[in-house]
């Protein structure tokens, strides 16, 4: 076996070593070093998300197998912050009465799942995209459970496991059809078998992969199980499902579109996948408003988010990959600086729903406007980042387009009016309604702020300043060959 | 550089000033004060320096379309550029936008509560509406427009009063949803900006280019018009308005009314008859016949409103509707018109509503059956009322009468019968608008006192007196010499005219 294939590796590598480091830590060091494990696992992994940032050679190992592009490159530093800032924002909680016994499970069981999510972006067959899967979701499930003595945690982890048990299952099915039809389990070696064959079994083994990583995208109709899980699942463990998660599922998702079922796509997925489209963004949006708890709503509104991630990969296109990969850094940011707040007034007063925010400016003016300032990022207003990232998923959808995208495109812009209506209600809670202030004045711990703080700094510079985005997109046109089925 | 380009300093200056108010947080009220209105005084000589510049180019015969004309590359993968230039309109346009933001700092020198937060958010918005101006690229003059429109939100929400709540969400949703419209429509522009592949969103270059088919002209063009129209109050889609400019604080109100509507009609001939002209020429008629319901509509809703802001908000429908109107002629005069008439509706507006401001600050009621007699009581307002009417009437000499003559004027030469039947309908409703005015004017001016603990009410004081009068003179000054202003904006409306003209 040639060794120096894993030269090809060195961010898999590189955040093995963090879990170690971490979990010897947890093993070895002494029961009063144990308080420690948060701050030693930031710092650790501050380092190692430093290092990713490393430029690494590009190929493919493993038999193919394994591809690093600067795509794959770009997206694991990409989930790598965003790791960071959960890990940032968790540094207390898990110091807490109740976790404190099992925090180093916590921060194990995170890194492990990365892990699982690297290899999925890096998958280039089927066997190892499936393990990624399963590593990304199993411990998925038993950091959903972590507060353990609370009922909802423990419904959130089984409706979680059973969701992602079935939607696996069904992607497998998917699979083995491919396999008949193809095989191969190799994603090139099926693109270019399947430009031959055109059949109906091809047109169900599409619907069935495009559900099972739905499922994980809570993609509508796909999506039932997020609101439950995103409730009850410790806020922490919620903030990492709604972007790492997704962000990791959506770049493996528009990989497997365009590499194996590239030759169907304006007969097959792209028609599947403007349904999908629709009903994400429309359905989404819609439940968003009636929700009066924050965690319920924040997820829905990332189900429409989803929504507008995937006319990324609707538009088939380089234009479209770097745009979706800058929509998902623009999201880690805004969806994290409002978990952040979320979870630093769960922890200090234990309440979430809108109301409780009333007059929120009154009594915390820097968590509100962090608040707000996330609030019309996800909004897409500028000029903050999430204005940027609309348009530019927009323009990738709509680059070479017919007709029919454009009214999707319309479609989604209407729904950025729905979707401005909910979260300008919460931004109404917080600085409009003055008069009652259920939330006393306090102070966030330093780990929460500095989280925040890095948040708010994105959010405003990731737009302003050009060079994230023309950056992705360099990388993206580097990953040309990805879309050569389609065109 | 682009600090060399006088330009960028429109954005500039209220960004330090925003900024200057942020550090003044443990400051007192006079520190906020007055770094809010040397931005303003700042402003309002950058404007000037810019008209005297303006003016002294094209003397020494530089007739470029657009001068101070520069691009910086942003976004090069969409090719978005931060390009600036200006040409007479805008130079215009932006002279009243430092003129109202000026008068705006003095009409709320006490707001309360939060003074420091009420001036970062209408500073940020005074940015959106700069940078719009100055820009020449779509995206960006896109992104400023979006800019402008969610401080209103704030500034209604928390400074506001009445139903704030329901209006500054009606207002945001409704500017929110012509802007979508509008983005679509941008984006649409873009992919089809040029026939050889170079994409561009710079608006000179799409002009230049003329490469938009035909049959996406016919779906883009209402987009962006609707986009535009929305903010320009044009009927159906002006609901937002009179609640809007009712809950608003006055410079809010005045900002509003006197700038960003503006912001409706320029990207209006700006982006959606300019780019595509031929569409422009084939569903000019759908948005001319709105317009003409507009005027009419809106007059005669103001003769039924009691409440005073109500009743401006109405006046204005009617007279933005004058500006789409007039524009929708596609000729020289009538274009210049338009503008006449933003600068003349944007400076008597705000002098209204500063001055409903300050009754109501001092009666707490905008109910005109509740009030009466208040020329004896505070003759400073009254006067500047009375003033403010007479411009909105069209009495010669103020900026009303010489900005709708003009758009007559012009939209008379159009010899076809829907251009007839909507002009002589247009010209109908100043009747109309004589009718609402006088009969404010009467009621609350001469009428009886109403209510006995008005006379003890105090005159302006000297900021309210300040504010007001700057309005006061600007008015006149556009009466008196609408030739200075016709003559820096004609030329602008050239190439729009010549663009109509080769689809005909």
């Amino acid at each position: 076996m040639d060794y120096s294939q894993f030269l090809m590796m060195p961010q898999e590598i590189g955040l093995l070593a963090t879990f170690l480091l971490v979990f010897l830590y947890d093993t070895f060091m002494p029961a009063k070093c144990q308080k420690h494990l948060p701050v030693f696992t930031a710092v650790a992994f501050a380092a190692y998300t430093a290092f990713s940032f490393i430029p690494t050679c590009t190929g493919t190992a493993f038999a193919g197998m394994f591809e690093q592009s600067q795509a794959t490159w770009a997206m694991k530093a990409i989930l790598n912050i965003g790791t960071l800032l959960v890990i940032l924002q968790a540094v207390k909680w898990t110091n807490s009465d109740f976790v404190s016994v099992r925090r180093g499970e916590f921060y194990e069981l995170l890194l492990l799942t990365l892990f699982g999510m690297f290899l999925m972006v890096s998958a280039r067959n089927f066997l190892l995209f499936y393990i990624g899967l399963e590593t990304a979701s199993l411990p998925l499930a038993a950091l959903a459970a972590f507060e353990k003595n609370h009922y909802e945690s423990r419904e959130a982890a089984a409706k979680y496991i059973f969701t992602a048990i079935f939607s696996s299952a069904i992607m497998l099915l998917g699979v083995s059809f491919v396999y008949g039809l193809s095989g191969s389990l190799n994603f090139a070696a099926i693109g270019a078998a399947l430009v031959s064959k055109q059949s109906a079994l091809l047109i169900v083994a599409v619907a069935f992969v495009i559900a099972g990583i739905g499922f994980k995208l809570s993609l509508v109709p796909f999506h039932n199980w997020t609101a439950d899980v995103y409730q009850g699942a410790p806020t922490a463990v919620t903030s990492y499902l709604s972007v790492i998660s997704k962000g990791s599922a959506a770049f493996a998702f528009l990989v497997i579109l365009a590499q194996v079922f590239g030759s169907v796509y304006a007969e097959v997925w792209k028609w599947m996948l403007y349904a999908v489209i629709v009903l994400t963004i429309t359905i989404g949006n819609l439940f968003a408003v009636r929700q009066r708890n924050l965690k319920r709503f924040l997820a829905f509104s990332s189900i429409s988010q989803a929504g507008y991630i995937m006319l990324g990969v609707i538009a088939a296109n380089t234009l479209g990959m770097a745009s979706m990969m800058y929509y998902v850094v623009v999201y880690i940011f805004s969806n994290l600086a409002a978990f952040g707040v979320i979870a630093a007034i769960e922890r200090k007063t234990g309440k979430v729903t809108t109301d409780d925010y009333n007059g929120l400016f009154k009594t915390n003016p820097w968590l509100s406007f962090t608040m707000m300032v996330a609030m019309f990022s996800l909004a897409g207003i500028p000029p903050f980042a999430g204005f940027f990232s609309k348009f530019f998923v927009f323009a990738g959808a709509l680059q070479g387009a017919d007709v029919a995208i454009y009214v999707l495109v319309l479609i989604a812009l209407v729904n950025t009016i729905i979707s401005l209506y909910y979260y300008l209600l919460v931004v109404k809670a917080m600085f409009i309604r003055q008069d009652d202030c259920v939330i006393p004045e306090f102070k966030s711990h330093w780990s929460e702020k500095a989280g925040m703080i890095i948040c708010v700094l994105g959010i405003v510079l990731l737009g302003i300043v050009s060079c994230v985005y023309t950056s992705l997109e360099g990388y993206a046109s580097a990953s040309d060959a990805l879309f050569q089925l389609i065109r | 550089m682009i600090f060399d380009n006088i330009l960028i300093y429109f954005v500039i200056v209220p960004l330090l000033t925003l900024l200057g108010l942020a550090l003044c947080q443990n400051k007192g009220i006079k520190a906020i004060r007055t770094v809010a209105a040397t931005g303003a005084t700042v402003l309002v000589a950058l404007a000037v320096y810019l008209v005297v510049y303006f003016l002294e180019q094209r003397g020494a015969g530089n007739d470029a379309q657009m001068l101070l004309t520069g691009s910086w590359c942003w976004y090069a993968p969409l090719n978005i550029n931060l390009a600036l230039g200006v040409d007479g309109v805008s130079v215009v346009m932006i002279l009243l936008s430092a003129f109202i933001v000026f008068a705006g700092v003095f009409a709320s020198w006490k707001i309360d509560p939060l003074p420091r937060q009420f001036f970062m958010w209408f500073y940020l918005l005074s940015i959106g509406v700069f940078g719009f101006f100055i820009s020449v690229d779509l995206f960006t003059m896109f992104m400023f427009y979006e800019v402008a429109l969610i401080p209103m939100y704030l500034l209604i929400g928390v400074w506001g009063s009445g139903d704030k709540n329901y209006s500054a969400m009606k207002l945001t949703l409704m500017l929110m949803g012509g802007s979508a419209f509008l983005m679509l429509s941008i984006l649409g522009i873009y992919y089809h900006s040029s026939a050889d592949g170079n994409l561009t969103m710079n608006l000179l270059e799409v002009a230049k280019n003329n490469a938009i088919p035909h049959e996406w002209q016919l779906y883009l063009f209402p987009m962006a018009f609707v986009g535009f129209g929305v903010l320009g109050a044009m009927f159906p889609f002006h609901t937002w308005s009179p609640d809007g400019h009712a809950s608003a604080p006055t410079a809010v109100s005045m900002l509003h009314a006197g700038v960003l509507m503006k912001l409706g009609g320029y990207g209006c001939f700006r982006i959606a008859i300019y780019l595509m002209p031929y569409a422009a020429t084939e569903l000019g008629w759908i948005f001319l016949t709105l317009t003409g319901i507009s005027i009419v509509y809106g007059a005669f809703s103001a003769c039924v409103q009691t409440d005073l802001k109500y009743i401006n908000a109405y006046s204005s429908v009617s007279h933005c509707g004058m500006v789409l109107f007039a524009i929708l002629m596609y000729n020289q005069t009538a274009m210049t018109g338009a503008v006449l008439q933003m600068l003349s509706h944007g400076l008597m507006t705000a002098l209204f509503f500063a001055l409903i401001g300050q009754i109501y600050g001092r009666t707490h009621t905008r109910d005109i059956r509740d009030m009466g007699g208040m020329m004896h009581i505070m003759p400073y307002l009254g006067v500047g009322y009375v003033i403010a009417g007479l411009a909105s009437l069209g009495l010669p000499g103020l900026s009303g009468f010489a900005a709708e003559m003009t758009i007559f004027f012009g939209s008379f030469q159009e010899a076809g019968l829907l251009q007839r039947v909507f002009t002589v309908a247009a010209c109908a409703s100043i009747v109309i608008t004589a009718v609402y005015i006088l009969r404010v004017v009467g009621k609350l001016l001469f009428g009886e006192v109403q209510n006995e603990h008005h006379r003890e009410l105090t005159d302006a004081v000297w900021f309210e007196r300040f504010s007001t009068t700057v309005l006061i003179i600007s008015v006149a000054a556009i009466g008196c010499f609408p030739n200075f202003f016709g003559d820096i904006i004609r030329d602008s409306f050239l190439p729009v005219v010549d663009a109509i003209k080769s689809v005909l």
